[in-house]
């Protein structure tokens, strides 16, 4: 009954999928594409965090910080793309988003 | 070592159960929430792996700053999500088939990492002794690894700066307060005096 390295790996496995699975179901919501995003690399950071206990090293945690850092600039930046998208066109339907001309 | 287990069976349960209801939910605020409730539980996972200092920065910046991020744009945008929800069930057969392939594959790699990687001579999770997980992390990440840690801080900069110059709008026609126009104001350029005929009122 012991927690090994295992079932965290695993655990990270079916976060990471549900993060995949998300943009598949969601395929025109950029919001919730976004979500998925953060899942995959929440999915990420357990995997970097469980092997660093593991492996007794603790770089993997410096590693899960600079991950976290980029997560958090990823979704700045998404979301103030999608206001702008959301002023000039009135939608946030991905679908709506295939010309580059403003 | 039994009441770890529970632990952690709850808490894995509770994080992929809200990573489900995340992109399940039809409300995107529903789907916000369910993603703080995954953010705790793995933040949960980290304290019992022994990773203090990751989970407590994991709640306060998933939780505390991303998550109410995403409420804001939620909330702010006027969008009509059930619009958005249309024909999405058409990609969910081949959606279903590559996550059940993914989770698969990436569950084999697991088990055999444990089993022959690495970590396969890992004596357990590390057990903190004289050193706390925050004095061990930051003994490698401002010495060895301390350009890591400013290339961090050099894209919270840009995509801070990259944020604000996406959603900065300067718009025309509306009035604003002019401090230098206020205090270079002059009784004589402020005011002007006029004597009234009675009955013939005052324009402009």
């Amino acid at each position: 009954m012991t927690i090994g390295l295992t079932h965290y790996l695993t655990v990270a496995a079916i976060l990471f999928t549900i993060g995949v699975l998300g943009i598949f179901v969601n395929r025109r919501n950029v919001i919730v594409i976004l979500m998925s995003i953060e899942l995959i690399l929440l999915a990420v950071n357990i995997n970097l965090v469980s092997f660093s206990v593991f492996l007794h090293d603790v770089v993997g945690q410096v590693y899960a910080l600079v991950v976290l850092t980029v997560a958090a600039a990823e979704a700045a930046v998404g979301l103030a793309i999608l206001v702008t998208f959301f002023r000039s066109r009135g939608s946030i339907a991905v679908d709506d988003a295939s010309v580059m001309r403003g | 070592m039994i009441l770890q287990a529970i632990a952690f069976y709850l808490l894995a349960a509770t994080t992929v159960a809200a990573g489900l209801a995340v992109i399940s939910a039809r409300n995107p605020v529903h789907s916000v929430l369910f993603l703080i409730t995954a953010f705790f539980s793995a933040a949960g996972l980290f304290v019992l792996l022994g990773a203090e200092f990751l989970a407590m920065i994991l709640v306060v910046v998933y939780v505390g700053a991303v998550a109410v991020l995403f409420l804001f744009v939620v909330m702010m945008l006027d969008v009509d999500f059930a619009e958005l929800r249309r024909g999405s069930a058409r990609y969910l057969p081949i959606g279903l088939v590559v996550a059940v392939v993914l989770t698969i594959e990436m569950i084999f790699v697991a088990v055999s990492v444990a089993a022959n990687g690495a970590a396969a001579h890992s004596t357990g999770p590390f057990r903190a002794g004289s050193v706390t997980n925050a004095e061990a992390i930051g003994r490698v990440l401002y010495t060895d690894y301390v350009y890591v840690f400013q290339a961090a801080g050099v894209v919270l900069l840009i995509a801070m700066i990259g944020a604000i110059v996406l959603t900065l709008k300067h718009r025309v026609g509306i009035r604003r307060q002019d401090v230098g126009r206020q205090t270079a104001r002059t009784p004589a350029t402020g005011m002007r005096i006029v004597s009234i005929k009675s009955g013939e009122g005052i324009d402009a």
